[in-house]
């Protein structure tokens, strides 16, 4: 549209096919963005340490992400899990133990009942503990009887178990009883804490990838003053000189998301062995989860959205700023 | 075309580079502008490209008040002017065909467009076997007609020209002259900010003189020219 001059024929005048001038929009879009890549082209080390800062700002809040998300998953299979020990007091003899045991048996909130002598618990803790013959100067055995209670489904969650020891704790045999959510509720306070510490640390180091594609944003904005000056003196607009700019930081934000992919990926395969041995000893079947397919997007697209943040907050103010007054 | 009614510029600093200027370019003509340096050439022209805006007065381009141009609409209204300079100012890392098309990539004409009206640019320049040449391989004389083919690329009503001849010698000088003359015969309007009197001289067209930011002289030839020229001089 010629402003000055009504008479002149403008480009888009030119183009009689309907919806052609939105698809040529579209076209030169593209050829921008393609461009773009021919600029980051162009100085592939200095780019390429760029998308490396990135890529490692942007995997460690995913990794922590991983860690909360196995963290959850593992949180959930132990709660299933939970089991009520009872400790006997200290005179019972097994046949009291036994009648106790088939008593509580018959309780609908229990699927199993175990039972371990005091001598049973003692040689099991000497195998364990690696005190080994230490013990064997004890004059008598000070560990207790005890019964292994695994309530059923219903009964496991953390809520529910704790009704059933106050029950069981009734039991005149019984001295007291242990519920495993105490440490249940640790881990679940220790994944709380984990969560914020996700947020603050992601949030930080999210802000941080947006400050570096920023600030590279303005160091080659200002490397390519002289042709700033000169497009705005041939009447591009702003918004023309931004676009390349904006799509530089769009590819960083990319290219910097799969560096990160692949890092955790790495970091995912070399832990998981020695990951997965550990928590088996807890008697707990894990598997690592990594990245699924769904959050693979989101790390690239969430890195070409921080790569334009961080590319449009730079681009307009100095764009803006750079007029051609000084020489014509 | 131009009209300038009474405007003054003040730069910030208390530096008055135009005082309370009138002055009147006809449409399709070609007019020489000129004086010393610091007299208020560039301002002037800076004034019509939108560059700068005057302190008071009005500068009118085809009836077109350009107080009223808004920052938003200046990138639109730069179109509709063709401007060359004396240092040229091309895009070093691109071929001259990249550095012509510049106005019609960011009009967003469509590429057989640009590619004919690039050549057809070039071809009048006489530069239309460097199409794909650097401007690194040309000589100070071929840069200067690239930048003056970028400036007609998208057949803009007017020219402005800085110092066009400035680094050239006198035979370049009037070579790039005559690109103009063949311009305006076409119905471009010119304007030539020159301090190569010689050139002038030669040529009887629109001439006018300013001197420490006021027009002192108006008229066609160059003779009231050399008189004022000769007292500013003395």
């Amino acid at each position: 549209m010629s402003l000055l001059f009504s008479q002149r024929k403008s480009p888009n005048a030119q183009s009689r096919m309907p919806g052609r001038s939105f698809v040529m929009f579209f076209i030169r879009h593209l050829q921008q963005a393609l461009a773009s890549i021919g600029e980051l082209w162009r100085m592939p080390f200095s780019s390429l340490l760029t998308m490396a800062v990135l890529g490692v700002s942007l995997a460690l809040p995913t990794t922590l992400h991983l860690l909360l998300k196995n963290s959850q998953q593992l949180q959930t299979s132990w709660n299933s899990a939970s089991q009520i020990t009872l400790f006997l007091t200290d005179n019972i003899n097994e046949h009291d133990a036994n009648k106790l045991m088939n008593r509580i048996a018959l309780f609908n909130q229990i699927s199993k009942v175990d039972y371990i002598s005091s001598t049973q618990a003692l040689a099991e803790f000497k195998q364990l503990s690696g005190f080994g013959d230490a013990l064997e100067y004890l004059d008598k055995n000070p560990l207790p009887a005890l019964l292994l209670v695994t309530p059923t489904n219903k009964f496991s969650s953390s809520e529910g178990a704790r009704i059933l020891l106050d029950k069981l704790e009734q039991q005149p045999e019984v001295k007291f009883g242990k519920l495993d959510v105490a440490w249940l509720e640790k881990l679940n306070s220790i994944v709380t804490l984990l969560e914020d510490a996700v947020f603050a640390l992601g949030g930080l180091l999210l802000t941080a990838v947006v400050l570096v594609i920023g600030n590279t944003i303005r160091l080659s904005i200002l490397n390519r003053r002289d042709e700033i000056e000169i497009l705005k003196l041939v009447g591009a607009t702003d918004d023309f000189i931004r676009r390349p700019f904006l799509y530089t930081g769009i590819w960083y934000g990319i290219v910097g998301g799969l560096i990160a992919w692949v890092c955790v990926s790495l970091m995912l395969w070399w832990i998981e062995g020695a990951l997965v041995h550990l928590i088996g000893q807890f008697g707990s079947d894990f598997r690592l989860a990594g990245l699924s397919f769904i959050e693979f997007l989101w790390l690239i697209f969430g890195g070409a959205a921080l790569g334009w943040l961080g590319a449009y907050g730079s681009v307009t103010r100095h764009v803006r700023d750079i007029e051609p007054e000084h020489q014509l | 075309m131009i009209r300038f009614e009474q405007v003054s510029k003040v730069y910030p600093g208390g530096q008055q580079a135009l005082n309370r200027v009138n002055l009147h370019l006809k449409a399709g003509e070609m007019a020489f502008l000129t004086g010393h340096s610091g007299a208020g050439k560039s301002t002037l022209l800076k004034l019509i490209a939108m560059m700068e805006r005057p302190t008071s007065g009005q500068v009118f381009i085809n009836g077109h008040n350009l107080n009223k141009i808004t920052k938003k609409q200046i990138p639109f209204a730069r179109r509709d002017i063709g401007m060359i300079f004396q240092n040229h100012r091309l895009l070093m890392d691109r071929s001259v065909f990249n550095n012509v098309a510049l106005p019609l990539i960011i009009e967003g004409y469509h590429l057989s467009d640009i590619k004919r009206r690039v050549a057809a640019a070039l071809d009048k320049v006489g530069l239309l076997d460097k199409v794909n040449s650097l401007p690194h391989s040309l000589s100070g004389g071929e840069l200067q007609r690239v930048g003056i083919a970028r400036a007609i690329v998208n057949k803009p009503p007017l020219l402005l020209a800085d110092e066009p001849t400035g680094n050239l010698d006198p035979a370049l000088s009037l070579e790039i002259m005559r690109v103009f003359e063949d311009l305006n015969s076409v119905g471009v309007a010119v304007m030539i900010a020159t301090h190569d009197l010689g050139l002038i001289a030669r040529m009887k067209y629109h001439t006018l003189t300013l001197r420490q930011g006021e027009l002192i002289g108006d008229g066609l030839g160059s003779t009231d020219l050399r008189d004022s020229e000769f007292e500013s001089v003395s």
